[in-house]
C-alpha cells in the first residue's frame, strides 16, 4: 500500500447526508471479479443527472470529497472504496462514517477524516466561494485546511502509523502466527467446524 | 486463553465475554486486539478479489474447516437448472466454484439442498452457535448475533485477512443495551421492533456499538424473530447485534447437523449458560422501547430510519428541526413521490417482495401464508415469494405454503437474495413501488428508480391483499 503523509487536491462538495454504498456504487457493478477499473461505476446513477457535482468543472478532477453526516452506510462492499479510489479520490472528509466503510478505506489507503459538522459546512462555504480551491489533509500533523478553515482531526496512533508506513494488515498479523497456533490448541472440541460436512 | 477461562471477576456484558474468549493477542500502545474467528461465511460477490490476493501472495486458506461458501446474491430464482443468462453473474459464480475447489472450501451451489442466503444457511446447519465469532463479507452478518454470537460484516480485504490468518485486528466495540419491555400485540412482530428502534436512534445511532437486545419482548421471540432484529442492527449503524442465549436458543440448535452432540452438547450448553450479561455489568449506552405500544411499522423514505407506524401519515419535512434531516426528508419524499400528510395506508403498491436475509425463514413464510390463505392478490399487484434457502423452500412446500402463494396469485420462487438488492433479474422497474420484507430502502436498491417501503411479512401479506400499504389489523 502507498505511504500517505499529506494529501492536497481540489475539494468536491457532496452536500448530502446518509450517502449509502448503494449510491456510491450500485449492486450491478459488484459482479466484476477484478479489484480495479471501477471509476465508471462511482455514483453511477447520480452522475446521470447533469446537475450532479462531478459533472461540473472544476470538480470532475477533484481528489478530496467533502460529504455530509453518515457517509458510507449500508453494505460492506469494498467496491465502494475501490470506486472512489479508482476515480481519483484520495481522502473523504465527513462528520461521521459508517464503521465498515471506514475500515475498508483504511485497507486501501483512502483516508477518512472525521471533523465536526460545522467544519464540513465551513469547507463547503469556502468551496462555494471559490470553486476549485484545494483542500489539504495532513496526516503528519492531523489537520485539515481549506482557505481560511483550519481544523485538527482525530486519528489513533496505530492507524496513522500504518497508513504513513503503507503497511499491509496480513503481514502485520502474521508476526503473531505462533500466538494463533497456540490459541488454536485450546479451541474446545464442541466448537463448530464446517468439515467434514454433516 | 480458552473460552471457559473468564480471566476476571468484573461483571461483563455478553459482548465482552465473547470478545475476551477470542482475544489471541492483546493490543498494546494503541494497537488493536487480534481476535480469533470461529466461522467464516463466504459468497460469490465479496470473495473473488480476496482469493486473488491469496494467490498473488502464495498463501493458503488457514482453516478451510472453519469456512463455508454458498451462492446467493447473483443466483436466479427461476429456471435454476439452466445456465445463468447474465454472463457477468455467471462468471462470478463460476469464479467462486473454482476458488472453492482450489482452496478446499465447502461450497453449496445452486441446486444443492443446502444452497441459500448465507445468513439463512449458517443457522439452519447449526454452525451458528452461542459465544462464537462469525464474519462474512456482507453487512447483514449481524443476523447471527441472535444466537449470542459476535457476528459482523467485513470488506474484501478483511475476507482475505481471515482466509489467510483466521483472525482480525479489531479495536473493542462499545456496548449499547436495547431493552424492549412488555409484550408485542398480535400482528406486531420482530420486524416492527427493529424498524422502530432504527427510527428512534437513527441510521448512525449505533455507530461504534454492539447492540444487545434484551427485555421481555425479546425473550419471547423465536430465533427466527431474533435473527430479523439482529439482521438490521447494521441499519442503525452498529457493527453487530446480539441476544443472550437461552433455552429457546438451545432448543433451536439441538439436533441440527453441526450442533455439538453427546458429551460435547452438555459441555457446550454449560458454557453457553455462562454467556448472558452479568448482573451489574454496565453498558456504554441504553435505549428503552415500550413493546406494548408498538404498532406495525413502515418506512416512507430512502433510509431505514425514515419510518412511522402504519396508522400514521407521511411526515412533513417542515416539521423536522435538524436542517440536514429536513433536507434528507425533502429529497427522500421527492424520490419516493410522496406528499406530506398522506395516510401511509392510502399508498398503493405495484409489487410485494417477500424474502431476503431479514425475513425469509420458515416462520416468516408461515406468518405470510397465514394472512393470505384463501384470499386473492389485489388486481394489478405482483407478488414474489423467495424462500431463504433450498431447505426452507422444501420445508414450506411440505406444509403447502407454495400452493397457498400460488392460489393467492403470487409467484413461488427458488432461494436467494433476489429482489433485496436486484443483482439477479428480480428487479423493480423505474417508478415502481414495492412493499418489501427486506432491509434497505435506499434509492435504486431494488432496481433503478424503484421505490421501497420496508415492512414485516404480516404487513406485506395485508398489503398484497388490499393493494395499498396495510396492517394485518386491516384484514380478517
Amino acid at each position: 500500500m502507498e505511504k500517505i503523509s499529506v494529501i492536497t487536491g481540489v475539494g468536491v462538495p457532496l452536500k448530502r447526508s446518509n450517502v449509502d454504498t448503494d449510491q456510491i456504487i450500485p449492486a450491478e457493478f459488484l459482479k466484476r471479479v477484478t479489484k480495479t477499473g471501477f471509476e465508471d461505476a462511482l455514483f453511477q446513477r447520480w452522475r446521470q443527472d447533469p446537475d450532479f457535482v462531478l459533472n461540473h468543472e472544476p470538480f470532475s478532477t477533484g481528489t478530496v470529497l467533502v460529504a455530509g453526516m453518515d457517509f458510507g452506510t449500508g453494505s460492506s462492499r469494498e467496491h465502494a472504496v475501490w470506486a472512489l479510489r479508482d476515480y481519483g479520490f484520495r481522502a473523504v472528509i465527513a462528520p461521521r462514517f459508517a464503521d465498515i466503510f471506514r475500515g475498508n478505506s483504511g485497507k486501501q489507503g483512502l483516508l477518512t477524516v472525521v471533523v465536526p459538522e460545522p467544519v464540513v459546512e465551513a469547507i463547503w462555504a469556502e468551496i462555494d466561494a471559490n470553486p476549485g480551491i484545494e483542500v489539504t489533509v495532513d496526516l503528519v500533523n492531523r489537520s485539515v485546511s481549506c482557505g481560511d478553515v483550519h481544523s485538527p482531526f482525530d486519528i489513533d496512533d496505530y492507524t496513522r502509523w500504518r497508513l504513513m508506513e503503507g503497511l499491509d494488515d496480513i503481514g502485520l498479523t502474521l508476526r503473531h502466527q505462533s500466538d494463533i497456533d497456540e490459541f488454536e490448541t485450546h479451541r474446545e472440541s464442541w466448537r463448530p467446524t464446517t468439515l467434514p460436512a454433516r | 486463553m480458552n473460552a471457559t477461562d473468564s480471566g476476571t471477576h468484573q461483571p461483563r456484558t455478553l459482548a465482552q465475554k465473547v470478545w475476551d474468549a477470542h482475544r489471541v493477542v492483546t493490543g498494546e500502545n494503541g494497537e488493536p486486539d487480534l481476535i480469533y474467528i470461529d466461522l467464516h461465511l463466504v459468497h460469490e460477490v465479496t470473495s473473488p478479489q480476496a482469493f486473488d490476493g491469496l494467490r498473488l501472495a502464495g498463501r493458503p486458506v488457514r482453516r478451510p474447516d472453519l469456512t463455508i461458501a454458498t451462492e446467493d446474491h447473483n443466483t436466479p430464482t427461476l429456471n435454476i437448472t439452466e445456465q445463468i443468462a447474465d454472463p457477468t453473474s455467471r462468471t462470478q459464480i463460476e469464479t467462486l466454484r473454482a476458488n472453492a475447489k482450489e482452496f478446499g472450501i465447502r461450497l453449496h451451489s445452486l441446486g444443492d439442498i443446502e444452497q441459500g442466503i448465507v445468513h439463512v444457511v449458517g443457522p439452519q446447519l447449526g454452525l451458528t452457535q452461542p459465544g462464537i465469532t462469525v464474519v462474512c463479507g456482507d453487512s447483514h452478518t449481524s443476523t447471527h448475533g441472535a444466537f449470542g454470537a459476535m457476528a459482523f460484516g467485513i470488506g474484501t480485504s478483511e475476507v482475505e485477512h481471515v482466509l489467510a490468518t483466521q483472525t482480525l485486528p479489531l479495536k473493542p466495540f462499545k456496548t449499547m443495551a436495547i431493552t424492549v419491555n412488555g409484550h408485542l400485540r398480535d400482528g406486531v412482530t420482530a420486524k416492527d421492533i427493529i424498524l422502530a428502534v432504527i427510527a428512534k436512534i437513527g441510521t448512525g445511532g449505533g455507530q461504534g456499538y454492539v447492540l444487545e437486545y434484551r427485555g421481555s419482548a425479546i425473550e419471547e421471540l423465536s430465533l427466527d424473530g431474533r435473527m430479523t432484529i439482529c439482521n438490521m442492527s447494521i441499519e442503525a449503524g452498529a457493527r453487530a447485534g446480539m441476544v443472550a442465549p437461552d433455552e429457546t436458543t438451545f432448543a433451536y440448535l439441538k439436533g441440527r447437523p453441526h450442533a455439538p452432540q453427546g458429551a460435547d452438547w452438555d459441555a457446550a450448553v454449560e458454557y453457553w449458560k455462562t454467556l448472558p450479561t452479568d448482573p451489574g455489568a454496565t453498558f456504554d449506552a441504553e435505549v428503552i422501547i415500550d413493546g406494548d405500544a408498538l404498532e406495525p411499522f413502515v418506512t416512507w423514505g430512502t433510509n431505514p430510519g425514515q419510518g412511522v407506524a402504519l396508522s400514521d401519515t407521511v411526515p412533513n419535512p417542515a416539521d423536522i428541526a435538524d436542517p440536514n434531516d429536513r433536507a434528507a426528508a425533502e429529497r427522500a419524499l421527492e424520490y419516493m413521490d410522496l406528499t406530506p400528510g398522506t395516510p401511509m395506508k392510502s399508498i398503493p403498491v405495484d409489487q410485494v417482495f417477500m424474502g431476503s436475509c431479514t425475513n425469509s425463514r420458515i416462520e416468516d413464510l408461515r406468518a405470510f401464508a397465514s394472512v393470505i390463505k384463501g384470499k386473492k392478490l389485489a388486481p394489478g399487484v405482483k407478488l414474489m415469494v423467495v424462500p431463504g434457502s433450498a431447505r426452507v423452500r422444501l420445508e414450506a412446500e411440505a406444509e403447502g405454503i407454495d400452493k397457498i402463494v400460488e392460489e393467492f396469485g403470487g409467484e413461488w420462487r427458488f432461494a436467494g437474495c433476489s429482489m433485496c438488492l436486484g443483482m439477479n433479474p428480480d428487479q423493480l422497474e423505474p417508478g415502481e413501488r414495492c412493499a418489501s420484507t427486506s432491509n434497505r430502502n435506499f434509492e435504486g436498491r431494488q432496481g433503478k428508480g424503484g421505490r421501497t417501503h420496508l415492512v414485516s411479512p404480516l404487513v406485506a401479506a395485508a398489503t398484497a391483499i388490499r393493494g395499498t400499504l396495510s396492517s394485518p389489523w386491516d384484514v380478517e
